[in-house]
């Protein structure tokens, strides 16, 4: 039947489908194209990131602590090849302050008080930096030893390292000189692996509950309902914080399960209404003439017809849980620690801002804010083109 | 109308007896034995054995969702784990903190939200539509954490015009002391969303054949948008506005964990960091409770707004 119809010989043509023509009315649309590229890019840099392309040394200490972003300047080598100065050391480990007593740090505030006490001790005990050591460290005697068996020449056995550090980075460097371009590049794998995957997790649900509620009504109905309203009545937030409560567990599978457990009630109750809407029509009573099954009517002729509301409803969500994500890992319940989210590198910048060291917050503002401005630019312009009625 | 309230005060009961259900299945079942958490590290299997009793977690599931079940109806959940200050206590004192940053909140935002949706939706997709437009869009992708940093950063820490953080005891005090500059980025988060909506929901109603009557009659712009197109738009943002009043108790947990305002929210977040359990399971309850009457109310208000409402 639909051959004949569609049979050109006949003089008829086909007339495009919703498909087709939403996507012709989301390219006429040049902010729609613009953030489809934009968000294709952010995709495209979380999966290099996710393979391990780009951003795969993001826990490695690469630069001093807190080196400041530089663009212009050649400055990105380690500073021995630029001034032929000592290369200043730093980091988390905490053996490298101890073996290399000329410890540099131009940006640390309490450089003068340092310089100071050293003076002062340099006056007292003699100076010598084994003896400044000892102060401090009692062991120092022991690990002096130790070098001397290992028969290394002093000052670089105790500090470990072999690569050189940098002195500035495109987005400067954390408190453990940490690059922080590729911390908020793996940030963006995080929140659109997070965004996607409970987007996808609550749609399910949302929608098969959704269909079952509108197709069956009756009982099923009234019964999906009142956990509908169960979950609608409490506040989004409240709900998530609860479970995370309960759930005590860190992690990117954990910060899905929330999201995508908590957030499914919106799509049902879009979904619900559509069945309703659908079930009674022409063509799912023809289906039922032909001995089509209820989950076949459901999902096989039904669903296609609603599916663009589906599809907005699941845009709507990554930006919802991105968005979430970052204020669960800001607040310490979500990702863990061997991982990066823009919300825990907010945390850690909550408190660099003081010290003066604004680049860590602004990568994450910038980057979060362009993939979310560009996703919800797109999610509108994607229910324009597939709704013209709603303007 | 008596009736209906009755009728609708009745249908919460099994949305709540569900809401009791869930918190139970959640912190009862799914959340397991908090002895151990709250013995400490060197407990020995006697003092375990001790708390379980003191809490009523060693009787069967049955017991335990009776227990739950009279602590929501006589408004007596104990004591908090952590502190053992009595839960009942905790929602006195920690209310009007709350209060006084999400009323004005709520009053300032609503006036300045429908004024500036008025004011573009009027002068639809011209520039300054436009540009309001993508300015909302912006603000919006931000993160609220990025808003508070730096606002609480630059305007208390840099210049000094607002303390940067704390909370007094006096009413004058707090309200144009400690709670200007959380009420000011609170505005600052909330009214990009709100303006997109309200701007739609008048868009929606301008299109309406009435409107093109008023015009034709004769009456000015101002009495076309102020009187008939907001009245006829009540309806909708009625409802945004009592959807987000009991959002705002726990809503502003971030605003009130960075500037230390002893509020709901705040209580909420320490909590969940406690595990202290009764404290999250109290607030879940009754903000949810809360939710299902400021719906009531937001019913009851479309009757007065709209007379053709029939309640049913």
């Amino acid at each position: 039947m639909n051959t004949a119809v569609m049979n050109p010989s006949i003089g008829i043509e086909r007339s495009p489908g919703l498909w087709s023509l939403a996507w012709k009315r989301l390219m006429a649309d040049k902010i729609a194209v613009f953030s489809v590229i934009v968000v294709i890019l952010f995709v495209l840099l979380a999966l290099a990131s996710f393979f391990g392309i780009v951003a795969k040394g993001w826990n490695n200490e690469t630069a001093v602590n807190y080196a400041p972003p530089t663009w212009f300047k050649d400055s990105h080598k380690p500073s021995a090849d630029l001034s032929g100065k000592q290369p200043t050391t730093s980091g988390p480990a905490l053996d490298t302050g101890l073996a290399k007593p000329e410890f540099v740090n131009d940006r640390d505030p309490l450089r003068d008080t340092i310089n100071e006490l050293k003076g002062q001790l340099g006056q007292s005990t003699g100076s010598g930096a084994v003896d400044e050591i000892k102060i401090v460290d009692p062991l120092a005697d022991v690990i002096a030893e130790l070098k001397k068996k290992l028969g290394r020449k002093g000052d670089e056995i105790g500090s470990g390292e072999t690569v050189k550090k940098l002195d500035s980075l495109p987005f400067g460097a954390d408190k453990w000189g940490r690059d922080v371009l590729d911390k908020v590049i793996k940030g963006t794998e995080t929140s659109l692996l997070v965004g996607f995957a409970a987007a996808i997790i609550a749609t399910l649900i949302g929608t098969v509950l959704g269909a079952f509620a509108g197709y069956f009504g009756g009982k099923i109905d009234d019964a999906l309902n009142w956990f509908y309203s169960i979950f609608s009545s409490i506040p989004y937030i409240l709900l998530v914080l609860a479970i995370a409560a309960v759930l005590n567990k860190k992690g990117v599978f954990t910060v899905v399960l929330i999201l995508g457990l908590t957030g499914w009630s919106n799509i049902f109750r879009v979904v619900r209404a559509e069945y309703l809407k659908h079930k009674g029509r022409d063509y799912v009573r023809a289906a039922n003439a032909i001995g089509a099954s209820n989950m076949r009517r459901m999902f096989v002729h039904i669903f296609p017809n609603i599916s663009h509301v589906v599809l907005v409803q699941l845009s709507i969500y990554v930006v919802l849980f991105i968005k979430s994500e970052v204020i669960l890992s800001y607040l310490g319940f979500g990702v863990g620690v061997d991982t990066v989210s823009w919300g825990s590198m907010l945390n850690e910048a909550q408190n660099e801002l003081i010290l003066g060291y604004w680049w860590q917050l602004g990568a994450a503002t910038l980057f979060m804010a362009v993939l979310v401005t560009a996703f919800s630019l797109f999610t509108d312009s994607l229910r324009d083109a597939l709704d013209p009625k709603l303007k | 109308m008596l009736a209906y309230i009755v009728r609708r005060l009745w249908q919460i009961v099994p949305t709540m007896i569900g809401v009791i259900l869930l918190i139970f299945f959640l912190f009862n079942v799914v959340g397991g034995d908090p002895a151990y958490l709250l013995a400490g590290k060197i407990a020995n299997p006697e003092q375990i054995a001790n708390i379980r009793k003191q809490l009523g977690i060693d009787e069967p599931y049955y017991v335990q969702l009776w227990i739950f079940f009279k602590q929501v109806v006589t408004f007596n959940f104990g004591a908090s784990w952590s502190t053992n200050e009595a839960v009942s206590s905790i929602f006195a004192t920690r209310l009007p903190a709350s209060l006084m940053i999400g009323i004005p909140l709520i009053v300032i935002e609503t006036i300045i939200a429908i004024l500036i949706a008025l004011s573009v939706a009027y002068v639809r997709g011209s520039l300054t539509d436009r540009a309001v437009m993508v300015t909302c869009t912006v603000a919006q992708s931000i993160s609220i954490l990025v808003y508070i940093i730096v606002f609480q950063y630059v305007l208390a820490y840099k210049f000094g015009w607002f303390p940067v953080q704390g909370w007094g005891n006096g009413i004058f005090e707090n309200l144009f002391k400690y709670a200007t500059l959380p009420v000011l980025i609170a505005l600052a988060v909330s009214l990009a969303p709100n303006i997109r909506l309200y701007r739609t929901f008048l868009l929606d109603e301008m299109n309406q054949d009435y409107v093109r009557t008023a015009r034709a009659k004769g009456l000015t712009e101002n009495r076309v948008m102020l009187v008939h197109v907001l009245r006829n738009s009540a309806i909708p943002i009625i409802t945004n506005l009592m959807i987000q009043l009991p959002g705002l108790l726990v809503g502003l947990f971030l605003i009130e964990r960075f500037f230390s305002i002893p509020g709901i929210g705040r209580e909420v977040i320490l909590s969940v960091e406690r595990s202290d359990f009764p404290v999250i399971k109290a607030i879940t309850v009754y903000v949810a409770l809360a939710t299902m009457l400021a719906n009531l109310a937001a019913d009851l208000m479309y009757k007065a707004v709209d007379p053709r409402v029939e309640l049913k």
